[in-house]
């Protein structure tokens, strides 16, 4: 049986080859990806474009403006004069933030009273709006308990001291919070799936189309060593994708690797029992590649929404959220970033391991059922 | 230029388009299914953050701040834990994405009149859920924060200060700040860069997979004829779709429309003739059809899904980037889309996208014009 198989495989390799185009596909592309998705994919928001209107004019006014502009978090686009700039500048998009102070603010600081200090937010990207409105916040409460401080000190000497509740941070896992070390790690999840569900299942479709799966039945192979043949060369390609992103986001991206590799090889494994078996079924589903191509699209497009990859989960609606336990990619994301930045093994991430296993055991028992009977 | 001609190609057209299943598959199924995954599947609103409390002090100051996380619509207490152990593994396992950590002089601090820290430790793998969750739980420290000073400084017999400077925001454009409204303009886009590029990708392609090039070669027709024949029902169907979509965003998803049909009008049909253009183009270099359908996924679909702005802000990337998403036709479409659903802006303020999408419409006319030769090698 394993001679059978063997001679697949070099048949396999031999054909992989000679198709140099097939060999730009599998390396260009990946590297492409991973390439954008590590410097476009971000959603943190570095500078905020502002335009500030100050009516007061006082010093305490300018000293809040100024608070704003060497916060290091938001760049001045605009010095306005009147309103109407303001609301000009916000609705060109030249500004996501506007500053207005108005008069009498340092009168009623001085009287003890509240002053109101109007932000105007272009909450068109809603995601960018609300991390500006935590910086505006940020700088305000500063603002506000150092004039605090300083009032009640100048009122009554250095004795009467300001009481404050200060929020330390402790982001884990990735402490600059950056977008990066979210999204490249995960490149290895969708890019795998996309790669070898194309791969298995374009592979098959195209014997079929072009005749000589025929062929091949009419050797003595048996469908359990067709199927072995033209698997385990793809599941090597999968586990050189892992192998090839792991090291341009180590290398090039700089994002740490803290858990165990072993871990993260056999979650690829298991994740990739269930793509096989999956680009296993759809071959057996289709008899053209453009059906191929098609039905490849409409079941990885919901797959990668799903996945938990760019968009979370836990704000998706309850529907959605029950599907995504269908989706392999979700349980191999969790296994993706708790090895890399986490750095937690399997006692964390045995119930993710079960799943996948569970799943990839369905998925290919159906398929190479289905292949067989397909095959008679 | 003949009319007849291109109509006779028009029809032959749509006929294909009826009879083959596939295609109506595209330009059906695909736009409903797109709608609904990305709309519903998009999400960037973070509400419940699942919180650990780690209260190591336990008095009724540090119970009173507790609440107020409990009490914001933005966290949900989970869990209270008993150590850092115990915090580290609730984060480790996925059971909380923050931790509350009060410490143990935190009362007494508060009575000597010194700075009490507040730690909150984060799960920031998701680091865009960690920043908002981290502004989220400082308007809360800092409320509680102002409100305990206040009642200090009552006590101390100094003025009642309120807290100084307040901050007022007005949200425009987007008031609730609801991610849906961000996210489906630019889902619509993406479903028609998706699916124009999809159908026309098909056209030529089809020709000579089928062996029918020779018969539409040995015919009088000019390449303008075939250019504009082919992409004709398409264009039709491109704008059904984009009707279809908008009208699921508006009615289903509820994303407020301030601006004017005339602009979405003018706009759509610009962007439908760059995807359609585009497709074409494909169709006309690639000869198999499975291979002219996946080089117009590739080229529109990734893109779209990251440099169009869609989701992610073009202005925070890097320049190089932010260079390359000028070629990116969809980077117009999406700017306009937003700009005319949530700030109901008209053809004014939208000149600059509005003129380069044009010239991009131009300058892919002018290609796919050029593009089909009539000979067979």
């Amino acid at each position: 049986m394993w001679g059978r198989i063997v001679t697949l495989l070099i048949k396999e390799f031999i054909q992989l080859r000679r198709d140099s185009s097939a060999r730009f596909r599998l390396i260009v592309p990946p590297l492409i990806q991973v390439i954008v998705f590590g410097y476009a994919a971000t959603f943190e928001v570095f500078s905020v474009s502002m335009a500030t209107l100050d009516l007061d004019r006082s010093q305490e006014s300018r000293e809040l403006i100024s608070r704003f502009t060497y916060s290091g978090r938001f760049h001045i686009v605009d010095v306005a004069q009147t309103e109407r700039e303001v609301d000009a500048a916000i609705e060109r998009s030249d500004a996501a933030v506007a500053i207005v102070v108005d008069a009498g603010f340092a009168q009623s600081l001085r009287n003890g009273q509240s002053a109101p200090v109007q932000v105007i937010v272009d909450g068109t990207n809603s995601n960018t709006a609300l991390i500006a409105l935590g910086y505006v916040g940020e700088v305000a409460a500063t603002f506000s308990q150092d004039y605090a401080t300083d009032l009640a000190q100048r009122l009554h000497g250095a004795a009467a001291r300001a009481v404050e509740v200060t929020l330390e941070q402790r982001p884990w896992y990735n402490p600059n919070l950056d977008s990066r070390w979210f999204f490249v790690p995960g490149v290895i999840a969708t890019l795998i799936l996309v790669m070898v569900v194309n791969l298995t299942s374009f592979a098959v479709v195209r014997e079929r189309e072009v005749g000589t799966l025929e062929q091949i039945m009419v050797t003595p192979i048996r469908p359990l060593e067709f199927i072995l043949g033209k698997t385990i060369p793809f599941f090597l390609v999968g586990l050189a994708l892992m192998a090839l992103i792991a090291t341009v986001g180590t290398l090039w991206f700089r994002i740490p690797f803290v858990g165990n590799p072993l871990v993260l090889l056999l979650g690829t494994s298991l994740y990739l029992l269930s793509i096989l078996g999956l680009g296993l079924l759809i071959s057996t589903v289709c008899s053209t590649q453009q059906q191929a191509f098609a039905t490849n699209f409409f079941v990885m497009n919901p797959m990668m929404v799903l996945s938990g990859f760019s968009f979370p989960i836990a704000s998706m609606p309850d529907v959605l959220q029950w599907l995504t336990y269908l989706d392999p990619a979700r349980y191999y994301l969790v296994i993706i970033r708790g090895t890399f930045l986490k750095g937690v093994g399997m006692a964390a991430l045995w119930p993710q391991m079960v799943a996948l296993a569970v799943l990839g055991v369905a998925l290919l028992t159906t398929s190479i059922l289905r292949f067989r009977k397909s095959l008679d | 230029m003949k009319a007849r001609r291109v109509k006779a190609i028009a029809k032959k057209e749509l006929i294909q388009v009826w009879r083959d299943p596939r295609s109506l598959m595209i330009a059906l199924l695909m736009p409903l299914m797109q709608m609904a995954l990305l709309g519903y599947g998009v999400n960037l609103d973070i509400k419940h953050i699942p919180v650990c409390a780690f209260d190591r002090e336990a008095s009724q100051q540090s119970q009173a701040l507790l609440k107020r996380f409990q009490a914001s619509n933005y966290f949900r207490v989970v869990e209270a834990v008993g150590s850092y152990q115990v915090l580290k593994d609730a984060l480790d396992y996925g059971r909380c994405k923050l931790g509350v950590v009060i410490p143990p002089d935190f009362s007494e601090r508060l009575v000597d009149l010194e700075a009490a820290p507040v730690q909150v430790v984060l799960d920031a793998t998701d680091d865009n859920t960690a920043s908002i969750g981290l502004g989220y739980a400082q308007e809360v420290v800092s409320g509680y924060s102002g409100d305990i000073q206040l009642v200090s400084w009552q006590r101390q017999g100094t003025l009642a200060q309120n807290p100084p400077a307040v901050v007022q925001s007005r949200v425009w454009f987007n008031e609730d700040l609801n991610s849906r409204n961000f996210v489906i303009p630019g889902v619509v886009a993406m479903v028609l860069a998706l699916v124009g590029a999809q159908l026309t990708s098909l056209t030529i392609s089809r020709e000579w997979e089928r062996g029918t090039m020779e018969v539409l070669i040995s015919t009088p027709v000019t390449r303008m004829e075939v250019m504009t024949g082919k992409i004709l029902p398409y264009f039709a169907i491109g704008l059904v779709d984009a009707t279809l979509c908008l009208t699921i965003a508006v009615y289903w998803f509820e994303v407020p429309f301030r601006g004017a049909l005339a602009t979405l009008f003018l706009t759509t049909s610009l962007f439908l003739i760059v995807v359609l253009g585009v497709g074409y183009l494909i169709s006309v270099a690639i000869h198999s059809q499975v291979g002219a359908s996946q080089i117009a996924l590739v080229v529109t679909l990734m893109p779209t899904m990251l440099l169009s702005g869609f989701a992610f802000p073009i202005d925070q990337m890097p320049w190089p980037i932010q260079a390359v998403t000028y070629l990116v036709h969809s980077r117009y479409y999406v700017t306009i889309l937003k700009a005319v659903f949530l700030k109901g802006s008209g053809l004014v303020a939208l000149a600059t996208p509005i003129s380069l999408l044009a010239l991009y419409a131009a300058a892919i006319a002018f290609l796919a014009a050029r593009a089909f030769r009539k000979t067979l090698d």
